[in-house]
C-alpha cells in the first residue's frame, strides 16, 4: 500500500490507529481517581508528544542513517518557530501559511549551517552545529531583542500584541491560530462513565502532519537515498572511492532534518503562539538526540517514543507534590505513609530530573537499541511462550 | 595598557578551569576513548567537597541564650561549632578559615575513589558501545550526581570564601610601576593549575606508567600484545582526570560560590575548548583552554562591545567555527580520533 | 505517544461499552457548558501553583510553594489563619473560597517561558485550575500572564520585577503583587543621594535581556534626576559565571559607585567578584567607592554571604518588618517550617488570600469579575501598609523597603535590615509612563474563556 512493503504498512497503520485513538489511550484512568495524575490525554501533552516527536523523526533522518551527529538541531526549530509567530503578528493567525514559512526558513538556514558544518565530520563536526545554535540562542535571547531591532523579543519571548498589523485578520476569525477559521484551541470534551476525553482540533492538526511526515521517512528509509545515506554511516571512503560524493547526500539529509525541526517549530508556534529562545538552547538540542538514543537510533519508531518517554516525565511526575504522595498512601498505617512519602518523595515533583537520569541509564545499560529493543524483546518473549519450539526464528529488527 | 594586562590576567584566570576540565576530558578520549558528560559533574562534585568541608568543620553544638531572642521571639540558640571548642575560639575560628586549602586533601582520594567506581562500575560496559550510547549515559549519570547535590545542598549557590589572609587584592604591578592590583585567590587558582598540568605532563612524560600510557595511547593493541595490563592503566588514568577535575572544582569554590549546575555551565565549554585544542591532543586542550579564556575577556571589554555589540555573547563559538575551518583537527588534533 | 499500551485494550473495551450500550455520551464543546473556564462545580476549587522547582531558582520556588500550602490551610480554615487576622477585608471565614474547600496542584516552571506555559496549560486543561499563580522570572511571568490571558482564567504573577509585566506586556487577567525596576529606582536614589552624596559616577552593569534593561533604565533614569552621572553601563550575557572581565575595568574608569543590575546567581557571583577585586576598600574620587544591588532577596543575599554587608538594595518585603500583618505571617510561617519566609513567600501567600477575598467579594469565579473586584481594591494588613491594585494596569501600589546588607547578623536569615519603608506616593507613576509603555499600554479586555 502507498509503494511501502507489507511490514511498513502494518507500522504506519498501527502509528496512525495510536495517534488517532491518543485521547483514549492516554486517558486510561478515570477522572477522578488518584491514578488520574498519570493521564497525559489533555491537549497541550498530546501536542508536544507529536511535535517532539516530529522533530525526533527528523533528526533521526539525520543521526540514525548518517550517523552525523547534530548537536545544533534546536536551532530549526526555534527558527521555524520565529517564523510562523512573525507570520501571526504580519498577516494572518491562520497557520497554513505560519508552517510553511516555518519549514521554509528552517530549510534556508540549515542549508548554510549544513553547508559550513558538513566541511567536517565526526564530533568536529558536532561543535561546529553546536556553535551555530549557541551563537543563535545567544543572539535571539539578547542582541535581537534590543528596542531599535526587535526581532525575537528576548527572554519573554516573541508573541502577538493586539496592536500588530495583522494584514489579513477578519472579523469573525478566531484571536488564535486557526485552521480557516477552526480554532486550534477549540476541544471537544467526551464523559463516558467517569472518564473524560478530550479532542482538541490543534492536537488532530498535529497527528495528521506527523502521519505525512512519518510516511515521508518510511519512504526515506526505504529509497536507493536512505541506503546512500546508510552508505556514508558504514564507510564514507570506500563510497568515495567509488566515485560517489557523499557530500551533496548529507547535505540533503541535513536540510530535510532541519525541515522536519522547522515544521516541529512552526506547529508549536501554531499550537501556541509564542516563541521562546530557550527553544534554541543546547540543552534543547541536546533533549532530541536524547529522544533518538533512548527511543533506538535507527528506527522508525524508536524517535517517537523516545520524544513521548521524555515529555511525559517532564510533565507528568514534576506535578507530583507531598499532598499528592500522602493520598495514594493514605491507605496504610501513619507510620508506613510517611515513611512511603519519604522514599518516593525524591523522585518526584522537583526531583524528576533524577527519575529521569536513572531511566536514561537505565534503559541505555539494559537495552543497548533503546525502548524499541524493549519493545521487541518483550514481542520475542510473548511470540516464544506460544510456541516454544520455534526458538531458531529470527525476528527482524522493526525499523 | 593596565587595563590590557588586567584583561589577560582574567584570562589566564578563565583559562586555568578551562584547560583543567578539557585536560581531564581529553586524558579520557584519548586513553578509553569514551565521551564523558559526567566530567562537568565531577569538576561540580570537586567544589562541593569544599562546601563539605566547610559544613563539617561548621557542625555545632547549640547553647540556649535566654538573653537574645530568634525570629519567632524564642530564645535563641546560639551555635557554636564543635571545632571551636575543642581547639579554644581562636585555633578553631581559624581551622574553619582554612577549610577550602583543607578540603584538596579530601577531593584527591574522594574524586579518585569515585573515578574508580564510575569507570569499574558503568564505564567499563560501554567501551565496545557506540560514542551515542556514552553520551546518554554519562548525561544520565550527571544528571543524577546534579539532583543528588541538590537534594542535599539545594538549588542556592553557597558561599565558600578562601582563608581570610588570602583574601583581598595585591598589585602584582607595583614592581613594574604599574598599578594592577588583582584578587590573590585568582593568582593562587592559576599558579595551582599550572602545577596541576605540569604535574600531569610530568608524570605521563616520565615515569614507567606513564610511557606505558602514552604508548597505550598510541597503540592499544600491540601493547596489549606486549603483555602489559594497560586496562588496569587506563582505570587508574580515569580516577586521575577525575581528581584533576575535581581538584580544578575545589580551587574555584571561592572564586565563584558553586552551585549544583555549574558543572553543566562548564560542560559545553569544556567540549568546545577540547575540541578546539584537536581531539587525542593534551597540549591542544591547555592551550585552547587559555585562548578562549582571554579572547573570551577581550570581547567583554567596552571597546570590543561597542564595536560588535553581542560579541562577548558568542565569542568562544565564533572562534570555535574558525578555528575548525581553517585547521580541519582543532589546533593540534591528532587524525583519525573521533572523526567517524 | 502510546505511553500505556498495557491498557489499550481494557480502556478501548470499555470506551465502547459505554459508548454504544451504557449511555448517550454527554458531548459538549467548551463553549456552550459553562459561563468560563473551568466553572468549579463540585465542592472544592483547584488552584494551580506554577514555580520554578529545577534550576537555578529552584530554592525560590519551593519556598513559594510552602506559603502556598500555608495559604491554602489558612482559606480552609485550618493553622492560626496568618494575616486572615490583620486583613482589613474581612471577608474570608476559614471556609474555603465560597464555601467550597481549596485544592491545589502544583507544576516546574524550570524559569523557562515554554516550561511554564506547558505547565500551567495542563493545570488549566486537565487539572481544571480557576486561578494560576507563581513564578520566579519576568520573562516566565508574562508568558503565563499571556497564556491566562488566553485561556482566560486569573493570573496572579509571583515574583517578577521587570516593568513590562504591568508595563507594555499588561494583561487584564493578569495582577501583580510584587514592586518593579521602576519602584527600586524611585526609592532607592533619595536614600543614596542621602548616604552617598548627590555628585557620584555610577557604573552599571546589567544582565542583557529584558529584565536586565528595564530596571537598569529606571534606577539610571532616578539617580541622573537628583545628579548622579552614569559613566558607562556594560551589558553582560545571562550565562555569564564569572564576571572577572567586567569588574576590571571598573577600576579605572573613574566611577566611584558600581550598580549591578543582576539577579540569582548573576548577583551572587558578580558581586563575589566586585568584593574580590577589591572595590569596597577602593577609594575614588576622595570618596569610598561603593556597590549598590537594586533587586535584594534574602535568598540572594545567603548566596552572596559575607559579601553584601553594607551594600544597599531594593526589597518587597521582610520579614523583620514590625507591622501586626507581617508579624502573623512571620509567626505562622516560621511555626510551620523553622525559618522565616522570603520575600518570594510574602508575595505569593498575599497573592492567594487577594484572589479568595476578591472571588468572595465578587461572589463568583468568573474572573471577569473577580478582576473587577480586585481593581482599584485598597486594603491593609498584609505587610507594607497600606496598598492598593490599580485599575488601570492591574499594578499594586504599597510602600517599598530599602535595606542593607546587616553587618553583624546574629543568625543565617538576620542578613538585611530595613534602612527606609518608602511610602508608597513616592513610588507612585502614572499609568502611561513611557517606560510602561506609554499611552499605547492597554490591558485589553477580560476574558471569562469558555
Amino acid at each position: 500500500m502507498l509503494g511501502l512493503n507489507n511490514k511498513d504498512t502494518k507500522l504506519l497503520i498501527a502509528v496512525a490507529v495510536l495517534t488517532l485513538l491518543a485521547p483514549f489511550i492516554l486517558n486510561p484512568f478515570p477522572a477522578d481517581s488518584a491514578m488520574a495524575q498519570f493521564n497525559a490525554g489533555y491537549p497541550d501533552l498530546m501536542q508536544r508528544f507529536v511535535i517532539f516527536g516530529i522533530f525526533a523523526i527528523g533528526f533521526n533522518i539525520l543521526f540514525g542513517l548518517t550517523g552525523y551527529l547534530s548537536f545544533g538541531h534546536a536551532a530549526f526549530l526555534g527558527i521555524g518557530s520565529y517564523a510562523a509567530v512573525w507570520i501571526f503578528k504580519l498577516f494572518t493567525y491562520n497557520v497554513v501559511p505560519a508552517i510553511a514559512l516555518a519549514v521554509i526558513m528552517a530549510g534556508l538556514f540549515s542549508v548554510i549551517i549544513g553547508y559550513v558544518s558538513l566541511r567536517r565530520s565526526g564530533i568536529y563536526f558536532s561543535i561546529l552545529t553546536l556553535a551555530f545554535a549557541q551563537m543563535s540562542f545567544a543572539l535571539a535571547y539578547s542582541v535581537l531583542s534590543n528596542p531599535k531591532f526587535n526581532l525575537t523579543n528576548g527572554e519573554t519571548g516573541l508573541q502577538v500584541y493586539a496592536d500588530d498589523i495583522q494584514m489579513f485578520h477578519r472579523e469573525g476569525l478566531p484571536d488564535l491560530p486557526h485552521l480557516f477559521g477552526l480554532s486550534m484551541r477549540s476541544t471537544y470534551n467526551l464523559d463516558i462513565g467517569a472518564w473524560s476525553f478530550s479532542f482538541n482540533a490543534g492536537y488532530y492538526l498535529c497527528a495528521i502532519v506527523l502521519m505525512l511526515v512519518f510516511y515521508l521517512s518510511i519512504r526515506i528509509f526505504r529509497s536507493p537515498f536512505g541506503l546512500m545515506l546508510r552508505a556514508i554511516k558504514s564507510n564514507q571512503t570506500r563510497m568515495s572511492y567509488t566515485g560517489l560524493n557523499p557530500r551533496p547526500h548529507t547535505l540533503a539529509a541535513f536540510v530535510i532534518s532541519g525541515m522536519y525541526a522547522g515544521l516541529a517549530g512552526g506547529l508549536m508556534a501554531a499550537m501556541d503562539p509564542l516563541a521562546g529562545a530557550e527553544r534554541m538552547q543546547w540543552t534543547a538540542s541536546g533533549e532530541v538526540v536524547l529522544m533518538t538514543i533512548l527511543g533506538g537510533t535507527g528506527t522508525l519508531i524508536g524517535p517517537v517514543l523516545g520524544a513521548g518517554f521524555i515529555k511525559y516525565f517532564e510533565n507528568i511526575f514534576s506535578k507530583i507534590n507531598d499532598s499528592i504522595l500522602h493520598e495514594w498512601f493514605a491507605f496504610l498505617p501513619d507510620g508506613l505513609e510517611n515513611f512511603m512519602v519519604f522514599i518516593v518523595h525524591p523522585f518526584v515533583g522537583k526531583g524528576w530530573h533524577l527519575t529521569l537520569g536513572i531511566l536514561f541509564m537505565l534503559v541505555v545499560i539494559f537495552l543497548p537499541g533503546g525502548l524499541v529493543e524493549g519493545g521487541q524483546r518483550i514481542a520475542k518473549w510473548i511470540k516464544n511462550r506460544g510456541k516454544a519450539e520455534d526458538s531458531g526464528a529470527t525476528t527482524e529488527p522493526a525499523e | 595598557m593596565d587595563g590590557l594586562i588586567l584583561q589577560i590576567l582574567n584570562g589566564l584566570d578563565k583559562g586555568s578551569a578551562y584547560a583543567l576540565i578539557a585536560l581531564g576530558l581529553t586524558l579520557i578520549f584519548g586513553t578509553l576513548g569514551v565521551v564523558n558528560f559526567a566530567h562537568g559533574a565531577l569538576f561540580m562534585i570537586g567544589a562541593f567537597c569544599a562546601v563539605t568541608i566547610s559544613k563539617i568543620l561548621n557542625i555545632s553544638y547549640e547553647v540556649v541564650d535566654p538573653n537574645q531572642t530568634d525570629f519567632l521571639g524564642n530564645p535563641l540558640k546560639v551555635k557554636t561549632p564543635y571545632v571551636e571548642s575543642w581547639f579554644g575560639p581562636e585555633m578553631g575560628a581559624s581551622i574553619i578559615d582554612w577549610s577550602v586549602p583543607l578540603a584538596i586533601l579530601l577531593t584527591i582520594p574522594v574524586m579518585m575513589l569515585i573515578g574508580l567506581i564510575m569507570e569499574r562500575g558503568l564505564i567499563k560496559h560501554f567501551y565496545s558501545r557506540e560514542h551515542a550510547d556514552q553520551i546518554l549515559v554519562t548525561f544520565g549519570l550527571a544528571i543524577v550526581l546534579q539532583e543528588i547535590i541538590k537534594y542535599y545542598f539545594g538549588a542556592n549557590p553557597i558561599q565558600t570564601p578562601p582563608p581570610e589572609a588570602l583574601q583581598g587584592v595585591a598589585n602584582i604591578g607595583a614592581a613594574f610601576g604599574m598599578d594592577l592590583p588583582y584578587p590573590i585567590w585568582r593568582i593562587v587558582y592559576f599558579c595551582f593549575s599550572l602545577g596541576i598540568i605540569g604535574a600531569v605532563f610530568a608524570f605521563l612524560q616520565f615515569t614507567t606508567f606513564g610511557m606505558v600510557v602514552r604508548a597505550g595511547m598510541a597503540d592499544r593493541e600491540t601493547v596489549g600484545l606486549l603483555g602489559i595490563n594497560i586496562d588496569r592503566r587506563f582505570t587508574i588514568m580515569f580516577a586521575i582526570a577525575a581528581a584533576v577535575a575535581g581538584l580544578a572544582g575545589v580551587m574555584y569554590a571561592p572564586i565563584n560560590p558553586p552551585n549544583y549546575h555549574m558543572g553543566m555551565d562548564f560542560l559545553v565549554l569544556s567540549f568546545v575548548v577540547v575540541v578546539v585544542g584537536g581531539m587525542g591532543s593534551l597540549p591542544g586542550a591547555v592551550l585552547a583552554g587559555f585562548m578562549l579564556g582571554i579572547l573570551e575577556s577581550f570581547a567583554s571589554t567596552t571597546w570590543a562591545t561597542t564595536t560588535l555589540p553581542g560579541i562577548n555573547q558568542i565569542i568562544i563559538y565564533l572562534v570555535a567555527i574558525i578555528v575548525l575551518l581553517t585547521r580541519p583537527r582543532g589546533l593540534m588534533g591528532r587524525k583519525g580520533v573521533m572523526e567517524e | 505517544m502510546s505511553k500505556s499500551n498495557f491498557t489499550r485494550r481494557g480502556v478501548l473495551k470499555t470506551g465502547a461499552v459505554a459508548g454504544a450500550g451504557l449511555a448517550l455520551p454527554t458531548i459538549f464543546t467548551a463553549q456552550s457548558g459553562h459561563a468560563f473556564t473551568n466553572d468549579p462545580t463540585g465542592g472544592s476549587v483547584t488552584l494551580g501553583f506554577n514555580v520554578p522547582q529545577s534550576g537555578p531558582y529552584a530554592d525560590e520556588g519551593a519556598d513559594e510553594l510552602r506559603a502556598y500550602q500555608l495559604a491554602v490551610e489558612h482559606l480552609n480554615g485550618e493553622g492560626d489563619s496568618g494575616m486572615l487576622n490583620t486583613f482589613t477585608s474581612k471577608e474570608l471565614q476559614g471556609n474555603g473560597i465560597l464555601g467550597k474547600k481549596v485544592e491545589y496542584v502544583t507544576g516546574d516552571t524550570q524559569t523557562k517561558s515554554d516550561a511554564a506555559r506547558a505547565s500551567a496549560k495542563s493545570m488549566i486543561e486537565k487539572d481544571g485550575a480557576i486561578m494560576i499563580t507563581g513564578g520566579s522570572s519576568s520573562g516566565v511571568a508574562i508568558a503565563v500572564q499571556g497564556l491566562c490571558q488566553e485561556a482566560g482564567v486569573i493570573f496572579m504573577a509571583g515574583l517578577t520585577h521587570s516593568n513590562d509585566t504591568t508595563g507594555k506586556d499588561r494583561k487584564a487577567n493578569g495582577f501583580r503583587h510584587f514592586f518593579n525596576g521602576y519602584m527600586s529606582g524611585a526609592a532607592l536614589a533619595p536614600v543614596l543621594k542621602n548616604i552617598y552624596g548627590d555628585d557620584r559616577k555610577a557604573y552599571h552593569l546589567t544582565a542583557d535581556y529584558t529584565w536586565g534593561w528595564t530596571q537598569q533604565e529606571s534606577i539610571a533614569a532616578a539617580t541622573e534626576a537628583l545628579g548622579w552621572e552614569t559613566v558607562n553601563n556594560v551589558l553582560t550575557p545571562l550565562a555569564s559565571t564569572d564576571f572577572s572581565s567586567y569588574i576590571a575595568p571598573v577600576l579605572n574608569s573613574g566611577a566611584d559607585v558600581l550598580v549591578l543590575n543582576h539577579y540569582g546567581g548573576n548577583m551572587v557571583n558578580s558581586l563575589t567578584n566586585a568584593v574580590q577585586f577589591g572595590l569596597r576598600e577602593k577609594v575614588v574620587n576622595g570618596k569610598d567607592f561603593e556597590i549598590v544591588v537594586p533587586l535584594y532577596s534574602r535568598l540572594m543575599a545567603k548566596g552572596a554571604g559575607a559579601n553584601v554587608k553594607g551594600i544597599h538594595g531594593s526589597t518587597n518585603w521582610h520579614w523583620s518588618l514590625q507591622d501586626e500583618g507581617s508579624k502573623a505571617f512571620v509567626k505562622s510561617f516560621g511555626t510551620k517550617y523553622g525559618f522565616p519566609p522570603s520575600q518570594a513567600a510574602h508575595t505569593c501567600y498575599v497573592q492567594t488570600l487577594l484572589y479568595a477575598d476578591a472571588v468572595t467579594r465578587a461572589g463568583s469565579f468568573a474572573p471577569c469579575a473577580v478582576a473587577e473586584a480586585l481593581e482599584g481594591f485598597e486594603f491593609d494588613g498584609l505587610g507594607n501598609g497600606k496598598t492598593l491594585y490599580r485599575a488601570e494596569d492591574h499594578q499594586c501600589f504599597k510602600d517599598v523597603l530599602v535595606v542593607r546588607g546587616k553587618e553583624n547578623p546574629t543568625s543565617e536569615f538576620d542578613l538585611l535590615e530595613v534602612v527606609e519603608v518608602t511610602p508608597a506616593a513616592q513610588v507612585t507613576y502614572a499609568p502611561d509612563h513611557a517606560m510602561f509603555g506609554g499611552a499605547e499600554a492597554s490591558l485589553g479586555e477580560c476574558n471569562n474563556g469558555a
